[in-house]
C-alpha cells in the first residue's frame, strides 16, 4: 500500500483487508467480498458524485480484491478518472489499478492513452515518472504503437530531469523487448550513445541497459559507444571510491554500471584504436590488481560488489581472447577462487576457468591447477560445483594429461551422482579415444567404464569400441583377451556381454591357442551369460556362435545342439526363433565354403566423426561451454579417426541422432523403404553410431551388419530443389480417374498416401485431402500448396488451411480445400507437396481432381423437352462431338453409373433408340449457369462410342467432351 | 478398504489421523490438503484421485472427514461408512465442530479403533458402542463385572444392537417421519424433476428384547394385504390415494430382511434409544407444499423488476413453519428496493440474493414479494445466468403421502401388551433443494 499521509490514511480499506484477513474460511471471505463489492457499485453508481479520496479508496479495494483472485468488471472508467487528479496519490492507485487490470483490448485504452499523453507533456517530473513506469508494466503492443515515437524524445530532451530520463531509458527497453519493430532509434541513436557521458550516474545506468540491448541487435549502429563506454569504464575504474557518492557501495565505486559497462563491450570485438584499447587493457589490469588488494571491509556485500566485476572483467577477457597476458593473470586469479570457501564464488571459477581453458593462450595455465580441480570434484559437497569441475577436467585435458584425467574420472564415476553419470561416462568414453596413444589403454579403459557404469553406457560408446578394435588389427588380440577376461566376472554387465559377444565372435581366434581360453571354453561363458540377458543381446549372442561355428568347427555340434534345443527353435520371440532355425539351418546346410564366406571378418568401418561426441552436444544442448571447446579440439582428435570427414557433420549428427532407430531387421527381411536419399532408418542401427545421413548401412555395427552386408536399398531420384515439382506424369491420369468419382486414392508411394473426399454443391465445393504417412519415421516440414496455373485464378477460387508441419509415423493428416467456381475452367488447379523424409526433401506435384463437371446440377426433363432444347443449341459451336474406341468393353450398367457419377440427371425413355443414353444437367459456376445436354451412343459391334455435347457455351462442351471422352 | 481416515478443520491443519493400513503413507495427508482444501478452484467432487490413491471427503460445517485408499473399494460402502461415522461422534458429543474434536480426541481414537479393523467397517452402532467406549462424554454407568463380560458375547452375538435386561417404567416410543422434499420447476410451472427422501427415525424406550411390526402405506404391501385380506382392506387400497409407490428403501440392520422380502412385513427387535428404522425414496404422487411464481423483468440495462408469489398447497388447518425464499440477484447489483405483504425481506449483498422470511403460513394462503433491483453497467458482455428462486421450509405432514398404518410391540415375557405402550407419531416435511427457475 502506499505511504499514506495524515488524514490520507485509507481507513475504510484498512478495515476490511483485516476483515478479510480474519475470515475463518474461504465462504466467509467469499461473503465478506461480495458485501463490499455490492457497497462499491452502490457508491459508483452513476447519480452521485464522489470526491477523488473516496474513488482512490474504493479502487484501492478493487485492487485488492482482484489480488484475491476475484473478478472485477467495473470500476475501471473511476480508476481512469483518477488518472486526471492532480494529487500524487489518487493518480498512482489509478495507475497502478490500470497496469494490473487494464487489459490491451479494452475499450478505455483510449481514455487512458490520452490520460498519459497529458503526464508525460507535463512539467512535472513525479507525473512523467508514473506514467512512463505505467507503459513499461502494461508494456503491450498497444503502447509501444502509442508511445515509442514520443519516449526517445523525453529520453534525450536536454531539459528532461535525471530521473525521469532514468525512467524513459528502461520504459523504452522494455518497449523494445515487446515490439523491437516499432521503437526505432534512427535519428536518436547518436544522442543516445552519448548517454553514457551524462553527469548522472543513474541515467548511464539506466541507458546502458538499453544500449546493450540496442547493440545486440543492431552492433553497427551503435559502434561508436565502445570507445565511450571504455572511456566511462576507466573514469569509475580509476576513481577513488569516494568520488562517486552515492553510486558507492560498499567502497566499490559504481558496480553495477561497471559490470553493465563491461557486459557491453562483451558485445563487440576488441578496438581497433590503439589508444582506446590501451585504456581499456589498463582498466581491465586495474580491475585485477584491485582484486588482489586486501579487501577494505568485511562485509560480504564488498566482496560479492568486487567479484561481480572482476567475473565481468574476465568474462570480458576470454571474448576478447587476444590477451595472452590477461589471460593468464584471470586464470591465476580464478585459480585463487577455486579453494575460496565460497562455494558460488567455487562454482563460478571452475565455470569461467572451463572457457579459458579452451583459449590457447591459457590453456597451459589451466593446466596448473588441475590437482585442486581434481580434489574438488572428489570432495566438493555441492552436485552442481562437482558437475563443473568434471567439465573443467574435460576441458583441459589433452595428451600430455589425458592418463590422469581419465583414472580421475573413472574412479570418480564409482561415486558420482547419479544426475551426472551418464555424460560423464560419454566424456571419458570421447576423452579416451581422443587422446588415446596406445590402443590397449582405451579398450581398458572403455570396458572399465562398462563395468563401473554400465547402464549409464549408451549404445554408442560400446559401438564405437568395436569399431576401433575392428578397424584396428593391433588391439583385437588384446581385446578379446580383455574382454575375456572381463567375462570372467560373476556378474557383468549386458552391456559388457554385448562387447564380448561380438568381439570373442570376431576375433575369438586370436586367443584360441591358449588352453585356458580354448574355443569351448569361450563358448561356454558366453552361454553362461546367455539366460540372464535381454532380446537384443541373445540375438546378438547367437549371431556370435555362428560365428563361432565358422572360427571353430569343433565347436559346431555343441553349438547346434544349443541351437537346436526348444528354449532356442521355439522361442516366443520371432526373432530370436528366426535366427535359431536360421543358424541352424546354415550351419548343417552350408558348406564350410560358404560359411566361410557368409561369416566372413567384418570389413573395417570408414571413418567418421564420434558419434559419441554427437551424444553428448544433444544431452547439453546448444551453446554448453565445453562442448564447444570440443570443437576446437578436434585438431588434436585425429589420431584415432584418421582426420577425414568431421568437419561439418555436427549438425547433421544433431538431427540425425533423434530420428528414432527402428530395431534391427534380420537380413533385411523387412521391406526397407525405397524412395528418400538411402533413409537412415533403413533397417540398421548405425544411424547412430556414424553421424551422417548418408552412412552407408553396410558397415554397421549392428549385427546385421555383423553378419552380411546388405546393399542399402536403392534410393529413389527424388527431386531435392526447394522449387514446386513438375507435376508427375501419371498426375493427368490420376485426375481422370476421379472425374465420375469424388472419393478415392488420390495417390500413393511407399511413404505417403493421399486420399480425398470431396463434397459439391451448386459452385461451392469442400475438399478434404488426407495425408498418410506410410512409414515409422514422422515427416518434418511438411507443408502443402495449391495453385492455380495461369489464367485459372479467375476461374476458380481455392482456399486451404495449412497443415501441420509434423506427421508422425503412421499417422495422418487431414486437410481442407474450399472451392468457388467462379466461371467454368479447362486446367485443374496444382498441389504441391513438400516434406523431409528423414533429411531428404521430398517434393511432388499432383493435379487436384477439380474438373468443371463437379458442378453439374441434374435436370431431370421430358422427351420432348430435351429435344426441344437440343435443338436450340444447334450452333456448331455449341456441339461437340467425338466418336472414339470403348477402352473397357461396353457394359451399360458401368456406362450409366459413370454418367450418373458425372453428376448429370440420366434420362429415360427419351432416345428413341433405348441404347443411347441421355443426360441433362446445368453447370452452376458464380458468374453464370451452362445448360448442358449429353448423348452418349455406343455401337456395341464396332466397339466404339459416338458422344455428343451440347452447351451454350462452347467451352464448356468441349472440356466435357474431352474429359468423358476418357472415361468409357 | 479404507486405508486411513483424516480430519482436517477449516484451515486445512489435521485434528485427527489414523491410518489403517500400510499402502497409505503420511504424505497422504498433505496430498489432500493441498489438492482439494487449498485447491484453487473449488473441489466439488467428493471423490478425488491423487497419484492413484482416492480420497472420498465429506464436510461437516468447518471440518472435514476424508478416507484414503489405494484400493478399488465401494464408494457407496465408504460414505455410508463416513455418515456413520459424523453419527456416531455426534451421538458421543454433539455438534461436530474444530473445539469439539480437539476436546474428544481420545474418544475419538478409540472409536476409530472399534468401528474400523483394518480398514473393513466394524458395528458402528452407537447404541452398542456406548456400552463398551465409555469416555468422560457419557454419563459413566458404573457397570457391574457380570454386565461388563456380557459386552463382548452380546456385541458379537446375534443381536448386536441391544443388550439384555433393559427396564423401563414406562414404555414408549417415539417415531418421526422426516422428509425432504427436492424440486426443480420451470418458470411457466412445469415439474421437471421432483422427488422426496425420507426416513423413519424411531426412539424406543422399551423393556426387555421387544419384537415389533411397523406397518405403512407402501403401495406393494397394501396390494398383496388386499388380495388375501377383507373387503375392507381392498376397497381402501384401490382408492389409490391411500398407499404409495416406493421406489427403494433401505433398512436399519435389525429389521429381518427375509421376513420383508417373504411377506413384506417390517419386523425387528429394536435398538434401545433413537435410531433410522427406514430410508427411502418416491417419485410419484408427491404433495409440493408451495408452488413459486416468478416474474422477472427486465427494464433496460440498468434496472430488473422482480415479482414472486407463493402458494401454499396443503389443508387450511395446517402451518407450514420457517419459510424462507431466495431470489438470487445480479452480481452488478447496486441497489434493491423490496416491498412484501407478509413476513420480512432484506437484500444480503454478501450472498447476493434477496432472502424473504416468513414465519407462519397456512394451507391455501398465497403472498407476494416485489422489488426493484438497479445495476451498474460493467464492461463484461457475459448475460446474468438467472439462476433459481429456491426455496425453505417446513411443513408437518409427508409430502410424500406416506402414513404409518400400525407399530405394534409384542414381549412374550414380561408381562406388558401393544397397549401398554405409548406411542408417539410424528410427521415432518422439510424442503431439500425446492428451486423454481426465473
Amino acid at each position: 500500500m502506499p505511504a499514506v499521509s495524515k488524514g490520507d490514511g485509507m481507513r475504510g480499506l484498512a478495515v476490511f483487508i483485516s476483515d478479510i484477513r480474519n475470515c475463518k474460511s474461504k465462504e466467509a471471505e467469499i461473503k465478506r467480498i461480495n458485501k463490499e463489492l455490492a457497497n462499491i457499485r452502490s457508491k459508483f453508481k452513476g447519480d452521485k458524485a464522489l470526491d477523488g479520496y473516496s474513488k482512490k479508496k474504493y479502487v484501492c479495494k478493487l485492487l485488492f480484491i482482484f489480488l484475491l483472485g476475484h473478478d472485477i468488471d467495473f470500476g475501471h472508467m473511476e480508476a481512469v478518472n483518477l488518472l486526471s487528479s492532480n494529487k500524487y496519490t489518487e493518480k498512482q492507485i489509478g495507475y497502478l489499478f490500470i497496469s494490473v487490470l487494464v487489459n490491451s483490448n479494452s475499450e478505455l485504452i483510449r481514455l487512458i492513452n490520452n490520460a498519459i499523453k497529458n503526464d508525460l507533456s507535463s512539467r512535472n517530473p513525479t507525473f512523467m515518472c508514473l506514467a512512463l513506469h505505467c507503459i513499461a508494466n502494461v508494456g503491450s503492443r498497444e503502447m509501444a504503437e502509442a508511445f515509442a515515437g514520443e519516449i526517445p524524445r523525453i529520453l534525450v530532451a536536454g531539459d528532461t530531469m535525471d530521473s525521469v530520463k532514468q525512467s524513459a531509458a528502461l520504459c523504452l527497453l522494455r518497449l523494445y523487448k515487446t515490439c523491437p519493430d516499432l521503437v526505432l532509434m534512427g535519428e536518436w541513436t547518436s544522442r543516445v550513445v552519448h548517454l553514457l557521458n551524462d553527469q548522472h550516474m543513474g541515467v548511464v545506468t539506466a541507458a546502458i541497459s538499453l544500449i546493450t540491448c540496442l547493440s545486440q541487435k543492431n552492433p553497427d549502429e551503435f559502434k561508436t559507444c565502445v570507445s565511450l563506454a571504455v572511456s566511462r569504464l576507466s573514469r569509475i575504474v580509476s576513481s577513488a571510491s569516494t568520488d562517486l557518492q552515492d553510486y558507492t557501495y560498499y567502497f566499490v565505486p559504481a558496480p553495477w554500471l561497471s559490470c553493465k559497462l563491461l557486459r557491453l563491450l562483451q558485445c563487440y570485438p576488441p578496438p581497433e584504436d590503439g589508444a582506446v584499447k590501451g585504456r581499456l587493457v589498463e582498466c581491465l589490469e586495474t580491475i585485477l590488481n584491485k582484486a588482489q588488494e586486501p579487501p577494505k571491509s568485511k562485509k560480504v556485500q564488498h566482496s560479492n560488489a568486487k567479484n561481480a566485476i572482476l567475473f565481468e572483467a574476465i568474462a570480458l577477457i576470454i571474448h576478447y581472447d587476444s590477451e595472452p597476458n590477461l589471460l593468464v593473470r584471470a586464470c591465476n586469479q580464478l585459480g585463487q577462487f577455486l579453494q575460496h570457501r565460497e562455494t558460488n564464488l567455487r562454482y563460478l571459477a571452475l565455470e569461467s576457468m572451463c572457457t579459458l581453458a579452451s583459449s590457447e593462450f591459457s590453456h597451459e595455465a589451466v593446466k596448473t591447477h588441475i590437482e585442486t580441480v581434481i580434489n574438488a570434484l572428489k570432495t566438493e559437497r555441492d552436485v552442481s560445483v562437482r558437475q563443473r569441475a568434471a567439465d573443467l577436467l574435460y576441458a583441459m585435458c589433452d595428451r600430455s594429461n589425458a592418463k590422469q584425467i581419465v583414472a580421475e574420472m573413472l574412479s570418480y564415476l564409482e561415486t558420482a551422482d547419479y544426475s551426472i553419470r551418464e555424460e560423464m561416462v560419454l566424456k571419458v568414453a570421447i576423452l579416451a579415444e581422443k587422446y588415446a596413444v596406445d590402443y590397449s589403454w582405451y579398450v581398458d579403459t572403455i570396458l572399465n567404464l562398462i563395468r563401473i557404469a554400465g547402464d549409464y553406457v549408451s549404445e554408442e560408446v560400446w559401438y564405437r569400441v568395436i569399431q576401433i578394435v575392428i578397424n584396428r588389427d593391433d588391439v583385437q588380440g588384446y581385446a578379446a583377451k580383455t574382454v575375456f577376461e572381463a567375462l570372467q566376472a560373476p556378474a557383468c554387465h549386458e552391456n559388457m556381454v554385448k562387447v564380448g559377444g561380438y568381439i570373442l565372435g570376431e576375433f575369438g581366434n586370436l586367443i584360441a591357442g591358449d588352453p585356458r581360453s580354448s574355443p569351448l571354453v569361450q563358448f561356454n561363458l558366453l552361454h553362461s551369460k546367455f539366460h540372464l540377458c535381454s532380446v537384443p543381446t541373445r540375438a546378438l549372442l547367437l549371431s556370435a556362435y555362428i560365428k563361432f561355428i565358422n572360427l571353430f568347427p569343433e565347436t559346431k555340434s555343441t553349438i547346434q545342439e544349443v541351437l537346436r534345443c526348444d528354449s532356442q527353435i521355439r522361442n516366443s520371440d520371432v526373432e530370436l526363433q528366426q535366427r535359431a532355425v536360421e543358424y541352424l539351418k546354415l550351419s548343417s546346410i552350408a558348406s564350410t565354403d560358404v560359411l566361410a564366406t557368409v561369416l566372413e571378418e567384418m570389413p573395417p568401418f570408414p571413418e567418421r566423426e564420434s558419434s559419441i561426441l554427437a551424444k553428448l552436444k544433444k544431452k547439453k544442448g546448444p551453446g554448453a561451454v565445453s562442448v564447444n571447446e570440443l570443437e576446437d579440439g578436434k585438431r588434436e582428435g585425429g589420431e584415432l579417426n584418421g582426420g577425414g570427414e568431421r568437419a561439418d557433420s555436427s549438425a547433421m549428427a544433431a538431427s540425425n541422432a533423434s530420428t528414432p532407430s527402428p530395431s534391427a531387421d534380420l537380413l533385411g527381411l523387412r521391406p526397407a523403404p525405397a524412395v528418400g536419399s538411402a533413409p537412415p532408418s533403413a533397417g540398421s542401427l548405425l544411424v547412430d553410431v556414424f553421424s551422417e545421413g548418408s552412412a552407408a548401412p553396410s558397415a554397421g555395427v549392428n549385427d546385421d551388419g555383423f553378419l552380411s552386408s546388405a546393399p542399402p536399398p536403392p534410393a529413389a531420384a527424388a527431386a531435392v530443389s526447394e522449387e514446386p515439382a513438375p507435376p508427375l506424369p501419371e498426375a493427368e491420369d490420376l485426375l481422370n480417374k476421379f472425374v465420375c468419382k469424388n472419393n478415392g486414392v488420390l495417390f500413393e508411394n511407399q511413404l505417403l498416401q493421399i486420399g480425398i473426399k470431396s463434397e459439391y454443391r451448386q459452385n461451392l465445393g469442400r475438399m478434404y485431402l488426407f495425408y498418410g504417412n506410410k512409414t515409422s519415421v514422422q515427416f518434418v516440414s511438411f507443408s502443402t500448396t495449391v495453385s492455380c496455373p495461369d489464367e485459372l485464378p479467375t476461374q476458380l477460387n481455392l482456399q486451404t488451411k495449412t497443415v501441420e508441419p509434423l506427421i508422425e509415423g503412421g499417422a495422418q493428416v487431414q486437410q481442407v480445400v474450399n472451392i468457388e467456381c467462379l466461371t467454368d475452367f479447362v486446367d485443374a488447379p496444382l498441389l504441391n507437396i513438400k516434406f523431409r523424409y528423414g533429411g531428404a526433401l521430398q517434393n511432388l506435384t499432383l493435379k487436384l481432381p477439380v474438373t468443371i463437371n463437379k458442378f453439374f446440377q441434374p435436370t431431370e426433363m421430358l422427351s420432348q423437352e430435351f429435344f426441344q432444347r437440343w435443338k436450340q443449341l444447334s450452333q456448331p459451336q455449341q456441339e461437340a462431338q467425338k466418336i472414339f474406341k470403348a477402352g473397357h468393353g461396353i457394359d451399360t450398367e458401368v456406362v450409366k453409373a459413370k454418367l450418373l457419377g458425372l453428376g448429370t440427371a440420366l434420362l429415360e425413355n427419351v432416345d428413341p433408340n433405348p441404347e443411347n443414353f441421355v443426360c441433362a444437367g446445368v453447370i452452376q459456376t458464380k458468374a453464370q449457369q451452362v445448360g448442358c445436354l449429353l448423348r452418349l451412343e455406343p455401337n456395341a459391334q464396332a466397339q466404339m462410342y459416338r458422344l455428343t455435347l451440347r452447351s451454350s457455351k462452347d467451352t464448356v462442351s468441349k472440356r466435357l467432351c474431352e474429359l468423358l471422352s476418357e472415361q468409357f | 478398504m479404507i486405508g486411513g481416515l483424516f480430519i482436517y478443520n477449516h484451515k486445512g491443519e489435521v485434528l485427527i489421523s489414523r491410518v489403517y493400513r500400510d499402502d497409505i503413507g503420511r504424505n497422504a495427508v498433505d496430498a489432500f490438503r493441498v489438492n482439494v482444501i487449498h485447491a484453487r478452484q473449488q473441489v466439488r467432487s467428493p471423490v478425488t484421485n491423487i497419484a492413484r490413491t482416492s480420497f472420498f471427503h465429506v464436510k461437516r460445517a468447518n471440518i472435514w472427514l476424508a478416507a484414503v485408499t489405494k484400493q478399488n473399494v465401494n464408494a457407496a460402502m465408504v460414505f455410508e461408512f463416513l455418515y456413520k461415522m459424523c453419527d456416531v461422534m455426534t451421538a458421543y458429543f454433539g455438534k461436530i465442530s474444530e473445539e469439539n474434536i480437539k476436546n474428544n480426541f481420545v474418544l475419538i481414537y478409540e472409536l476409530l479403533d472399534e468401528i474400523l479393523d483394518f480398514g473393513y467397517p466394524q458395528n458402528s452402532e452407537t447404541g452398542a458402542l456406548k456400552t463398551f467406549i465409555t469416555q468422560q462424554g457419557i454419563k459413566g454407568q458404573h457397570q457391574t463385572k457380570e454386565e461388563q463380560s456380557q459386552i463382548t458375547s452380546q456385541v458379537t452375538g446375534q443381536i448386536g444392537w441391544r443388550r439384555e435386561g433393559i427396564k423401563y417404567r414406562r414404555n414408549e416410543l417415539f417415531l418421526d417421519v422426516l422428509e425432504s422434499v427436492n424440486l426443480l420447476m420451470s418458470p411457466q410451472g412445469q415439474v421437471l424433476s421432483a422427488h422426496v427422501s425420507g426416513r423413519v427415525v424411531m426412539k424406543s424406550y422399551l423393556s426387555g428384547m421387544p419384537e415389533c411390526k411397523f406397518g405403512m402405506n407402501d403401495k406393494i404391501v397394501i396390494d398383496k394385504q388386499g388380495k388375501g385380506g377383507t373387503t375392507d382392506e381392498a376397497g381402501k387400497s384401490s382408492s389409490g390415494k391411500q398407499s404409495i409407490a416406493i421406489d427403494d428403501c433401505t433398512f436399519h440392520q435389525c429389521v429381518r430382511l427375509s421376513k420383508f422380502d417373504s411377506e413384506r412385513s417390517i419386523s425387528f427387535i429394536p435398538p434401545d434409544g433413537e435410531y433410522e428404522l427406514m430410508r427411502y425414496r418416491t417419485t410419484k404422487d408427491i404433495i409440493l407444499p408451495f408452488r413459486v411464481i416468478p416474474l422477472v423483468r427486465e427494464v433496460g440495462r440498468t434496472k430488473l423488476e422482480v415479482k414472486v408469489v407463493i402458494k401454499s398447497n396443503f389443508k387450511p388447518s395446517l402451518l407450514a413453519q420457517k419459510i424462507e425464499v431466495r431470489i438470487p440477484t445480479p452480481l452488478n447489483t447496486s441497489g434493491v428496493q423490496v416491498i412484501c405483504m407478509k413476513g420480512k425481506a432484506k437484500y444480503k449483498a454478501s450472498e447476493n440474493a434477496i432472502v424473504w422470511k416468513i414465519k407462519r403460513m397456512a394451507g391455501m394462503k398465497e403472498s407476494q414479494i416485489s422489488a426493484e433491483i438497479e445495476l451498474l453497467p460493467t464492461n463484461d458482455k457475459k448475460k446474468w445466468a438467472r439462476p433459481p428462486i429456491s426455496m425453505n421450509f417446513e411443513v408437518p405432514f409427508a409430502p410424500s403421502g406416506l402414513k404409518v398404518r400400525y407399530l405394534k410391540v409384542f414381549e412374550s415375557k414380561l408381562n406388558y401388551s401393544d397397549h401398554d405402550v405409548i406411542k408417539w407419531v410424528r410427521y415432518i416435511g422439510r424442503s431439500g433443494i425446492y428451486e423454481t427457475r426465473c
